[in-house]
């Protein structure tokens, strides 16, 4: 075993918002590893749709120097996704690290999401350096949010840095801290090769990159590697360290952080928490921690024009390209025709694919009521996994169904603590555990049906804590329920994009809502719309968009020539969004109707 | 074939419903004239050397003009442009403004054609409408003018008033045909964004339009005028053999026209202009000999669409040929294409080369229109 003592290997936990990507490019600035800031803002977030949401959502790396008592130590910052529907990649790239900058924004104090990845750190015996940053603000509040910190991580007082990477203030400090704090990186460099790949990214030349940690033993261009969850085998086409471009290399060893290339056509084929190892001297066991990503919530995607259907199957396996997590399987439905059903990480993955499909490929789209994946048991003792209302089977087969639990981290003001809770109840949750961070933050632990959040749960706890409550979950098992299958009848026919699966309980005021909303999004027409929710054959509301009764301008001369005109090719546009079904229009946003009820 | 178009922009007061340009306050009548005769000499070129069939005054109020105006408006039209022997020269007047002593003033003008305000028969629905006459007037001026030898007379009626019964809206068709009257422009009443009625309907001050009225009284209209010898000869025109309006169907069959005043639009085959709406602005033309006004240079699809648009609302109808002629066959076929879900449905005819609405698809003209339309 040797240490790597001029090595050190560390990542960013932070909420959103707090200052992540400002103060990774200050280090990078202070590192000399960018000249100046005529370098894009924000260097580590390149997708566009990530720099304007202000959110990181794939990770990325990158390597700096730095010379501290006149030693010259390489440092590796691996960034982490900043969305609880990533929690697996970050813990992975967690993983691949001795250290963590723990970043705080001295204005808002600790959220949900950052002490989930805390946690994962500490699990993972990462060093972590508190960092308090925006301390340029006027409103910072750097007693208040210490106290927080040093509750939740028990360090000392005077170990928090303060800092501001708008300004600068505290970087150096920062980075001794990372030098003198974080432990270097030890391993077996004669060992069998042992790497983590903690992300991997599509290059439209190169293929799949993967980015990986060695642990043990070292790798040489031209290596024959296999991938051990898959089992395949490649030959390191290149292999090199992350700087602001690839720096290719002839060889790698224990500690070190950088890319392979090795002509992979599909991210498939690798995977995030995945080891690297030699064909031909391959270490005795995994990493460990590896999963398979499963997709927790579900969807169909459907061309507005049918004749666009060859296009959506091709844009959607340009994006799983770089996106691996994203899967999609052809259905078809009997009221919008052949489409995919897709499966995502969490609900911000499912608007990021519907807005990249929109940007990147110009697919107009429909998707409909997104659903979690259920687990059917029958009465012949087979379990079948359901990702969709319409693939339920007959109730005379099922013998009970199944539905996943989520543990759900709440933090909050404490003010707003009986309207989160009263949010979780409703939403079927059980309360779990409830601890005073200080003396007006709470934080909250509930159990509850992940079913319940892929509709409104985000935006509801945000506007009844007025933004200041912050979320995260994971997965924590599956469990019975009693749903019923919720139909939606226009004048008369089932539309089966718009069923979804719901609680018993739950369904009455539910489908009242959900008629409610239809009727508020479907244009009138030229006939009566009946619009029924049904389980079953028994109706249980109905609302009816009246017939239009007339649709004609009343003077048409000059000046109105123009606005009309106008007017009518607006409507036109429109309609051209619309879908038919049966002989109703039905707008795209109708499909997701049931996420924007209240 | 072309016209002029003359805006005329101030009243005594606004009615609820009207969202054209106009003021309620006349200070700068005076320099409002100036400008005008103006922008007569400069816009002398814009029709080119198309002969001027018809000269329209509306507003606002033309009938606060004087005689003595009037006729200084068409002189100076006479002047620059190539007038036809026989053109439409229309006032639109208020009956309120209408006297006998201001009948004899307007027999010493040019103009051949009223197009009176009229709206309704009844003081419950004009008050509604905040018009400034009453029933007696509106009867007296359009037995004034007839006495005075104008034959060529239109009035302008109002129905989905909510105070309008059903009863009441034949009424006010049945006085229509007992005074003779060629010609009448009949409008559903339209509640427009930025009107007062807009306001007022929203505080619940005012009562609000009922949908199944306005349809039940468009379609009373649509029978009794048929059953009377009235040709629709667009949706809200209705006139005897020989009465059409030649102004208003310039607008519908793609004639020239330019517009005068501020607010007046003009169109000269490719392109559509509008002054601006202040009347301070306008008078400055005077100094700067310069017009301020918006342009736009209409596209392909946006000639198409247009075309689309008005002719389907006229007893013309839309010519599938005309559309080839000027389009091309691919805009022809799609015309034909999208028109088959209409024609199925009863609200679209095809007779021969042309597509009308029914009297069905008279209710639903928009949206038949909209669905025919190029993006």
């Amino acid at each position: 075993m040797q240490i790597m003592k001029n090595i050190r290997n560390f990542c960013i936990i932070a909420h959103i918002d707090h200052g992540k990507s400002t103060l990774a490019d200050r280090l990078l600035e202070y590192t000399g590893t960018i000249s100046d800031k005529d370098l894009q803002d924000q260097v580590l977030d390149n997708m566009d749709l990530e720099r304007e949401r202000g959110i990181t959502i794939k990770s990325h790396a990158i390597q700096m120097s730095y010379n501290f008592q006149d030693e010259r130590y390489t440092l590796n910052l691996i960034d982490t996704p900043g969305h609880v529907d990533f929690s697996y990649e970050v813990s992975r790239s967690i993983a691949a690290c001795e250290g963590a900058l723990l970043v705080i924004d001295a204005t808002q104090g600790i959220q949900a999401q950052t002490i989930s990845n805390l946690y994962l750190a500490i699990e993972n015996d990462l060093e972590i350096i508190p960092v308090l940053n925006k301390m340029d603000l006027e409103n910072a509040m750097p007693e208040e949010v210490k106290d927080q910190i040093v509750d939740l991580i028990g360090c000392d007082r005077t170990d928090i840095i303060e800092a501001s990477s708008k300004t600068g203030y505290g970087i150096d400090n920062i980075l001794e801290n990372i030098i003198s704090k974080i432990p270097a990186p030890q391993g077996n460099i004669d060992a069998p090769l042992q790497a983590l790949i903690f992300d991997s990214i599509f290059n439209s030349f190169r293929g799949i990159i993967a980015y990986f940690r060695i642990f043990n033993g070292k790798i040489h261009k031209r290596d024959l590697v296999k991938f051990v969850a898959t089992g395949k085998e490649y030959e390191a086409d290149e292999i090199g360290i992350l700087q602001l471009k690839q720096e290719p290399r002839s060889v790698m060893l224990a500690g070190d952080v950088g890319y392979i290339i090795s002509g992979i056509k599909t991210s498939r084929e690798v995977k995030v928490g995945d080891t690297i190892t030699h064909v031909d001297r391959p270490c005795e066991k995994a990493i460990e921690g590896f999963q398979n990503v499963k997709p927790m919530v579900f969807a169909g995607i459907y061309p507005i024009d049918p004749d666009e259907y060859e296009e959506l199957r091709s844009s959607l396996e340009k994006l799983q390209l770089n996106d691996a997590s994203l899967t999609f399987l052809p259905e078809s439905s009997a009221a919008l025709g052949f489409g995919f059903r897709c499966g995502f990480l969490g609900l911000l993955h499912m608007e990021i694919v519907q807005e990249r499909l929109d940007r990147e490929f110009d697919m107009n789209v429909i998707t409909t009521v997104p659903n979690v994946s259920y687990r059917v048991k029958t009465n012949k003792g087979e379990t079948l996994e359901v990702h969709n209302p319409s693939g339920l089977p007959e109730q005379k087969y099922i013998d009970h169904i199944e539905e996943p639990y989520i543990s759900a981290q709440i933090i909050s003001k404490s003010n707003y603590v009986g309207s989160v809770m009263k949010l979780c109840i409703d939403k079927r949750g059980t309360l779990k555990n409830q601890v005073y961070l200080t003396s007006d933050r709470v934080e909250i632990t509930f159990e509850m049906p992940l079913g319940e959040i892929v509709f409104d749960f985000y935006d509801k706890l945000k506007s009844i804590s007025k933004g200041y409550a912050s979320f995260d979950y994971f997965q924590s098992g599956y469990k019975p329920a009693n749903l019923v299958k919720l139909d939606i009848l226009l004048n008369g026919e089932s539309v089966d994009a718009l069923s979804t699966l719901i609680h018993r309980d739950n369904a009455y005021e539910f489908g009242r809502k959900i008629c409610v909303k239809l009727k508020e999004l479907i244009p009138r027409q030229q006939f009566d719309i009946a619009i029924q929710a049904a389980i079953g054959s028994k109706v249980i509301a109905r609302e009816t968009v009246k017939a239009l009764r007339k649709d004609v301008t009343a003077k048409c001369y000059g000046g109105d020539i123009t606005r009309k005109r106008k007017l009518l090719e607006k409507q036109k546009k429109g309609k051209k969004r619309m879908r038919q079904v049966g002989n109703v229009d039905i707008p795209q946003q109708a499909f997701l109707a049931v996420l924007k009820l209240d | 074939m072309s016209g002029i178009y003359i805006h005329i922009p101030f009243c005594k007061q606004k009615c609820h419903y009207c969202n054209f340009f106009s003021v309620a306050s006349r200070k700068l009548q005076k320099g409002f004239m100036e400008a005008l005769i103006a922008e007569i000499e400069l816009q002398k070129d814009y029709l080119g050397n198309e002969q001027v069939d018809t000269i329209y005054m509306g507003g606002g109020t033309p009938s606060l003009l004087t005689a003595v105006e009037i006729n200084r408006i068409t002189e100076n039209i006479y002047m620059h442009f190539n007038v036809s022997e026989d053109t439409e020269i229309t006032l639109e007047v208020n009956p309120d403004d209408i006297s006998q002593e201001k009948i004899e003033k307007l027999k010493e003008t040019p103009v051949n054609r009223f197009s009176i305000g009229i709206q309704s028969f009844f003081n419950e629905d004009l008050k509604y409408l905040n018009r400034l006459h009453d029933a007696k007037q509106a009867v007296f001026s359009v037995k004034g003018l007839q006495d005075a030898g104008y034959e060529n007379i239109s009035i302008d009626l109002i129905y989905g008033i909510p105070t309008l019964t059903k009863e009441r809206w034949i009424k006010n068709i049945r006085s229509f045909f007992k005074l003779k009257i060629p010609h009448m422009s009949a409008y559903a009443l339209t509640v427009e964004s930025k009107t007062a009625l807009h306001w007022l309907i929203e505080k619940k001050k005012a009562l609000c339009l009922d949908d199944e009225d306005i349809a039940q009284q468009f379609n009373i209209l649509l029978d009794l005028m048929n059953r009377n010898n009235y040709i629709q000869y667009e949706i809200s025109n209705f006139s005897k053999e020989g009465f059409y309006s030649k102004h208003n169907s310039l607008y519908w069959l793609g004639g020239f026209y330019l517009g005068l005043g501020p607010s007046a639009h003009s169109f000269n085959g490719y392109s559509r202009q509008w002054n601006a709406s202040n009347i301070s602005r306008y008078i400055s033309l005077i100094n700067y000999k310069e017009i301020t006004f918006e342009k736009e240079i209409l596209s392909e699809k946006q000639r198409y669409n247009e075309y689309i648009m008005t002719s389907l609302r006229t007893v013309w109808g839309c010519d599938l040929e005309h559309i080839q002629n000027v389009f091309g066959r691919k805009y022809r076929d799609y015309c034909l294409l999208q028109s088959e879900k209409n024609i199925n449905e009863g609200t679209m005819v095809k007779k021969g080369n042309k597509l009308f609405l029914t009297t069905e698809g008279k209710l639903f003209a928009d949206g038949i229109a909209s669905g025919l339309f190029k993006i």
